[in-house]
């Protein structure tokens, strides 16, 4: 048998220190938090901060109690991201800093008597060990053969140590396993990216239509906050889904739509708006290109067409398109999100754009507000050397569209058994596991297998960890400073993170590492001041304001300095197309090689006795980040498997039964996923909530609680278009009993 | 003064935040909770209605809790908040069997412990924390006696019902739907 150059390794092969403890009922508390009465808030103090539970970055407070430690944590009023208040998870955020299970010094590989295990490191050592890494695979292969995997605020600062070293391979999960497709197709059509937090107006919209966005299960704060304000107002909410979500418990209207048919749905919505001259046409005529190709595309795509794709009657699609209309322009068909699903997902995207243009919702509103984003100037610091790689060839040319690189791109660079120019040979990872975000384990595998290199730095001993030679314990937020955050939205903003509590054990900021390193490979004049608190001072006091002042509020907001949140009357504006035009028509795509417009194309459906495989989010988690918070584990600690009645009957399932999950490839899931019965899903499908079926024993509360949807997606659909990662053609069937993979009978 | 709470249910997302708050702000240890989240889902697919309601203790003005406990320890503080003094309690547990809401757990330390509407709060004029941490604003609360209050406001324009009105107890949380 071969053995693998990195074997993977469970943190528990550490020795004293890190060894699993079976915990009391207040094992992991701080003393005050047996008291018997309510804390004094008077006495408490409070520290501004932004919450990195996920990635809608909510400002808030973190408070500490009279002997200065952490106790709760709320939203800042000021801040347009939470207006106050926090989701489950922002509240819960305490959870992460308590838990026991965190990383707490560095490690390093080493192999001993033929076996790889992970040993104590100091920061010096394992820094040095990292950077002179880099330094023998920068001469060797070059600087640009290092990659960093990022999905967390300190990924800021290993990218630009990475610029400074000279590699521009910096990637997110979050672009071609998530939103990537929607960002091309909204790109190609308004000229715009939506980015985040979406520029969407909910909170004066009177029509809101979610496809597949199930807001509320998904808890983007903002966007939350302002689904209620809108509900307030009346508005009417659209919900497509094959699951009969929250949202669409809230909706007027529910299509309970086939998977894997929306764009026909799509199509048949915008054949109505078009045919029954339902659009905003002084809108479309002054601000798009296209209509009439558009027009006699979807000559044919009617409701009665989309019937027998869909399973939506004729009169339900007319109906809400008529709803649609009936609120153009303060209208908004929702991007979604997490939009990687058949592979076909940048057409389906345009799609939701194009309905969106001939709404009229674009620039209005009611629709999509125009955002901006508050400034900050730069450290000053040496320019970054050229890259001598870019994207076009880590991809080998494809993908031209997508504006970043691509996570499974770099991935499939990385594995030398793919003719290629270059292959990459270090990885740095930070805040994303890896080997749970990607799907095709076997090809994740493969890569990290030939790596040179493999550096994780994170909170919780994830399973990527296991894979790493060097792991860097990353202090959370709650412990640190990090960027001055400054996202979109309807005014400028900016909010300070700053740390509530020292570090514990000896977890470091990941700004800290990234100085450190830089230092030590020589490039100390990019990181050219001698503390966090400095760099930061710097850049407030550029923009009018300090670290102190933020110290004290938290947030500030400015006041916008460009165009108006919504297009002026009579305002012919540019778009940054090919065009200048919104392209109903896209010449890009044409340009590309692929169609101008969505088509439908049938997707493979469930073979019998399998089921399609959705997943989705739970308010009370984010991925697998949270799935060992001690709070958050409180409200859930495991995910089911949610199966129609029709089904389980046939199955003779009950509620709460464990299962085991086999997909279409053979592969069984780990751990056995208790079923829950429940109309809330259609009898074709089956839906489980991802980040759940942690195989690592050191997460002590996630391990072996639920199963994986992860595990279960090995069909992985390919955008042409932007590289995208389409995850929902999986098919799982039941076993009520763990299936052996040998069959041994005693005779 | 009558405190009351108004949660409308069509708002409510079920997300549980309200749970989470009320634990780091009470203190309440891991695997207890004051408030807790309820689905009910009625219908067949594709026909189906939920309600996601936020439970917790009632604060009855007919309290069959404070009338079960055999110490005083169960009373009623100003504006009728049902509430616990934990070092009068002898955890005998007879509040939890009268509370029709299922409302009071036994805590680790070993007394009866329950939602206070955050009465530490209320009266420095802040709300209780389940309220004010909701992400979807779906819950009210105020001083029924004030017209003006936002729990009044709710009452008067919006249809609402309480929970197990049979067992009489005239529950102080209304739920809005």
């Amino acid at each position: 048998m071969a053995t693998n150059r990195r074997d993977f390794i469970k943190i528990s092969a550490l020795g004293a220190g890190a060894l699993a403890i079976t915990k009391p009922v207040f094992g992991w508390l701080p003393d005050f938090m047996k008291n018997k009465e309510p804390m004094d808030d008077s006495k408490a103090k409070r520290f501004p901060t932004y919450c990195e539970i996920c990635f809608w970055k909510c400002a808030g407070w973190a408070y500490t109690n009279e002997q200065g430690e952490l106790w709760k944590i709320e939203g800042n009023e000021d801040d347009l991201h939470s207006n106050g208040r926090f989701c489950p998870r922002g509240t819960g955020g305490v959870g992460m800093y308590y838990d026991d299970d965190r990383l707490k010094t560095p490690l390093i590989r080493e192999t001993v008597d033929g076996v790889q295990r992970y040993r104590k490191a100091s920061w010096d050592e394992a820094l040095s060990f990292i950077a002179k890494r880099m330094q023998e695979i920068s001469e060797k292969w070059g600087p640009e053969s290092i990659a960093l995997f990022s999905h967390g605020s300190g990924g800021a600062y290993f990218g630009h140590l990475l610029k400074a070293f000279g590699s521009a391979s910096i990637t997110a999960p979050s672009y071609a396993q998530c939103r990537g497709p929607r960002e091309v197709a909204f790109n190609v059509t308004f000229g715009s990216q939506l980015g985040s937090p979406e520029p969407l107006d909910i909170r004066d919209t009177q029509c809101l239509v979610l496809i597949g966005s199930h807001l509320g299960e998904n808890m983007h704060n903002g966007q939350v906050q302002e689904m209620s304000q809108a509900i307030d107002k009346g508005a009417t909410i659209i919900t497509v889904d094959p699951r009969f979500s929250t949202a669409a418990s809230k909706s007027k209207y529910w299509l309970p739509i086939k998977p894997a048919t929306d764009i026909a749905l799509l199509l048949a919505w915008i054949h109505v708006i078009i045919y029954e001259e339902l659009y905003d046409k002084e809108y479309v005529e002054q601000n798009t290109i296209g209509f009439e190709q558009l027009k006699a595309h979807v000559k044919n795509n009617t409701p009665e067409w989309a019937y027998g794709i869909t399973t939506i009657k004729p009169d339900l699609i007319r109906k809400s398109a008529y709803e649609m209309a009936k609120a153009s322009p303060s209208v908004i068909v929702h991007p979604g999100r997490h939009v990687t699903w058949y592979g076909d997902d940048t057409q389906r995207m345009r799609g939701v754009a194009i309905l969106n243009a001939l709404l009229g919702a674009w620039g209005r509103r009611g629709g999509f507000y125009i955002p901006e984003k508050f400034k900050l100037p730069k450290f000053p610091g040496p320019k970054y050397p050229k890259p001598k790689k870019t994207k076009s060839d880590a991809h080998q040319g494809k993908y031209n569209l997508a504006d970043t690189f691509l996570s499974n791109g770099i991935c499939e660079a990385s594995t030398i058994n793919i003719e290629r120019d270059f292959t990459y040979k270090a990885w740095f990872i930070n805040g994303t596991n890896l080997i749970e975000t990607l799907p095709d384990k076997k090809l994740t595998e493969a890569a990290l297998n030939q790596l040179e290199l493999v550096v994780v730095i994170d909170t919780m001993p994830m399973a990527i960890t296991g894979y790493a030679d060097v792991v860097l314990p990353e202090c959370t937020y709650l412990e640190r400073y990090d960027e001055i955050r400054v996202s979109p939205h309807r005014i400028p903003q900016m909010a300070l993170r700053m740390p509530a509590a020292e570090p514990r054990w000896d977890c470091k900021p990941a700004e800290w590492m990234a100085r450190q390193l830089a230092h030590k490979v020589g490039l100390s004049e990019y990181f050219n001041y001698e503390s966090h608190e400095e760099l930061l001072d710097w850049q407030l006091r550029q923009v009018g304001s300090s670290l102190e002042e933020m110290k004290v509020v938290g947030v500030k907001s400015f006041d916008r300095e460009f165009d108006d949140l919504y297009f002026r009357e009579g305002e012919v504006p540019q778009f940054n197309t090919n065009s200048g035009k919104i392209e109903l028509y896209s010449t890009e795509l044409e340009r590309e090689g692929f169609d101008p417009m969505p088509v439908y194309t049938k997707h493979p459906e469930p073979p019998a006795g399998f089921y399609r495989l959705i997943y989705g989010r739970a308010p009370m988690h984010t991925f697998s980040r949270t799935a060992n918070n001690p709070n958050l584990t409180d409200l859930m600690d495991e995910n089911k498997i949610w199966i129609n009645p029709k089904v389980a009957k046939q199955w003779g399932l009950k509620n709460e039964q464990p299962i085991w999950l086999e997909n279409q490839d053979g592969v069984v899931s780990s751990f056995p996923i208790k079923v829950r019965v429940t109309e809330r899903i259609r009898w074709d499908s089956v839906y489980m909530v991802h980040g759940f079926g942690h195989s690592n024993k050191q997460l002590t509360r996630a391990y072996g609680r639920g199963a994986s949807d992860t595990q279960m997606i090995t069909n992985v659909m390919v955008d042409p278009i932007m590289g995208g990662t389409g995850m929902r053609g999986n098919f799982v069937t039941f076993h009520v009993e763990k299936p052996s993979s040998k069959e041994e009978v005693a005779l | 003064m009558r405190y009351a709470m108004a949660i409308d249910t069509l708002k409510c997302v079920g997300c549980s935040d309200c749970v989470v708050a009320c634990q780091t702000e009470n203190n309440v240890p891991i695997g207890y909770c004051r408030d807790w989240i309820v689905e009910a889902v009625d219908g067949t697919y594709p026909q189906l209605e939920i309600e996601l309601r936020s439970e917790r203790c009632n604060h009855c003005d007919n309290s069959p809790c404070v009338r079960a406990c055999p110490t005083g320890a169960s009373h009623y503080k100003e504006g009728g908040i049902v509430a616990v003094y934990h070092n009068e309690c002898i955890g005998c547990g007879a509040c939890i069997q009268s509370c029709p809401y299922d409302a009071r757990y036994s805590h680790p330390e070993g007394y009866v412990d329950k939602c206070t509407f955050c009465y530490h709060r209320v009266e420095k004029g802040q709300k209780p924390a389940c309220v004010s941490v909701c992400p979807t604003n779906c819950m009210y609360f105020g001083d029924l006696d004030d017209e003006n209050s936002d729990v009044s406001r709710m009452l008067k324009t919006r249809k609402y019902k309480v929970l197990a009105p049979e067992a009489g107890t005239k529950p102080m949380v209304y739920y809005l739907i």
